[in-house]
């Protein structure tokens, strides 16, 4: 690639005054993540973060799966921006790559079809008496941890390295692919080399795993998986970058995608049991991170508050090799003390030896 | 182990593997019939075919996974053919294609 074609695949990404759009399934299976997001750039870093009770769902999973029209999706978004622009913001971060990917798609065609704009504009005003404000500055929040990443070195307390050995932790990084597939100009670095996450990990000190199916789909695709009998096209998928990932070792996933990071943790769980197969080391799953939580350990926060313990792949052997301080007895308590319950003994984290693939194929 | 139903198995890839499938067969029949190396796919055959009218035989399918190394079921599936030779007549690169089904068939025998 010629080195000036580097800088059209770079963003803009705002320093302050954001107005942050939750994910819709985020917090069902990593309820600690967007919390941590909040606390890390909010509390931490002093930047203002606008968390609005008011806004709604992208509507993106039922657009991705033929429900929600286009029209009424853009009426929706439009609904989003008037309300951004109602509490005096114009920086718009959304927390779930496919609403990123709905939010560049939807300015992309206001811009190349202005008439598609007036319509939308007409359609939010009947349906909600609310004009439409574009934002100055869109960006997805690994973005902006990707932004913020040299003054959260600057906080680091326990660096991507094991602490036993000094050796530079492997990690897999997987981008979601609405974040840079759909509009590759889009994001940071393009479809083909994005680096939003791989510029976390190196910061940090960590070692990205650079292996030959990097850029596959995780398999989730809303209509593959929806329809029970299509998930076995699903699971073939994460499969494919599972088997791929294994020979290289390594000691974590993380993702910038509400869809991949469970499907790449839970698909673990689901071929365990299905096959038996695990794919990390000692016969356990690889540990499945959102980079809310990587950049949260980084930075020592409680793993347990960062919602780790919800995980179907066990994350303690990644704890224990960062050297990260926590309470194994207080896995399963709520913020409150309270006793969450216990999920059953699975495959995927059961240790039996050197049963791991890595160590057949060795 | 006790293997869960979950209601779905893993789909196994449709990939070929030209570094794993012999291609010993397949280089036979193109060596005494060089002219099938012209065929540019255009699926003439296929839409020509009376068999293919009537079953889900597919000339073009099962010659291009011959070449390819993938031998599985062919010559049950070329049993179809009932060598009318329509194919030939509408081939835009003239290869005889009735000549590539019994090739096949004689070449790979019941597979």
């Amino acid at each position: 690639m010629r080195r000036g074609a580097w800088e059209d695949y770079q963003k803009d990404i705002a320093d302050d005054k954001y107005y942050y759009a939750r994910s819709c399934i985020r917090q069902n299976f990593f309820p600690g993540s967007e919390k941590a997001f909040l606390n890390i750039v909010g509390r931490d870093l002093g930047r203002e973060v606008f968390d609005d009770p008011l806004h709604t769902s992208c509507t993106g999973i039922g657009y991705h799966s033929d429900i929600v029209p286009y029209e009424t999706i853009m009426t929706v978004v439009a609904r989003q921006f008037s309300l951004m622009h109602e509490a005096g913001f114009e920086n718009f971060i959304s927390s779930c790559i496919t609403s990123f990917g709905i939010y560049t798609e939807i300015l992309n065609t206001w811009e190349e079809f202005p008439e598609t704009e007036e319509k939308t504009r007409e359609s939010l005003y009947k349906a909600t008496k609310r004009e439409l404000y574009k934002p100055k500055n869109l960006a997805h929040t690994s973005d902006v941890i990707f932004h913020l990443r040299d003054e959260i070195k600057q906080r680091m307390k326990y660096p991507l390295v094991n602490h036993l050995t000094g050796e530079k932790l492997r990690v897999v990084e997987h981008i979601g692919c609405h974040y840079a597939k759909i509009f590759p100009k889009r994001g940071i670095g393009g479809s083909e080399f994005p680096y939003v996450l791989a510029g976390m990990i190196e910061s940090w000190g960590g070692d990205v795993v650079d292996y030959p199916e990097r850029r596959h789909c995780c398999g989730f695709g809303f209509r593959n998986y929806l329809v029970q009998a299509n998930r076995g096209y699903s699971i073939a998928n994460s499969h494919k970058k599972l088997e791929s990932m294994a020979p290289y070792r390594p000691d974590f996933i993380v993702c910038n995608c509400p869809g991949c990071t469970m499907f790449l943790d839970k698909w673990q769980y689901t071929i365990a049991e299905m096959e038996g197969t695990t794919y990390g080391e000692a016969g356990q799953g690889i540990p499945v991170l959102t980079y809310e939580e990587m950049a949260g350990l980084v930075l020592g926060y409680d793993p347990w508050e960062l919602g780790m313990q919800m995980h179907a792949v066990n994350v303690e052997p990644l704890l224990n090799k960062m050297g990260v301080e926590y309470d194994p007895a207080a896995k399963y308590l709520g913020p409150n003390g309270k006793y969450i319950g216990k999920p059953l003994q699975s495959v995927v984290n059961s240790s039996r030896g050197n049963t791991s693939l890595y160590d057949i194929k060795k | 182990m006790a293997v869960k139903n979950f209601g779905f198995s893993i789909s196994r890839p449709r990939t070929i593997d030209m570094d794993k499938n012999n291609l010993r067969k397949s280089n036979e029949i193109l060596r005494e019939l060089p002219e099938l190396q012209a065929c540019i796919g255009c699926g003439s055959c296929t839409a020509s075919c009376s068999a293919g009218l009537l079953t889900q035989f597919n000339f073009r399918k099962m010659h291009t996974l011959v070449r390819r190394g993938e031998y599985e079921g062919v010559y049950k599936e070329l049993s179809k053919c009932m060598l009318c030779g329509k194919c030939r007549m509408v081939c835009p690169r003239n290869i005889n294609t009735r000549k590539v089904v019994l090739l096949i068939k004689r070449t790979l025998g019941d597979f």
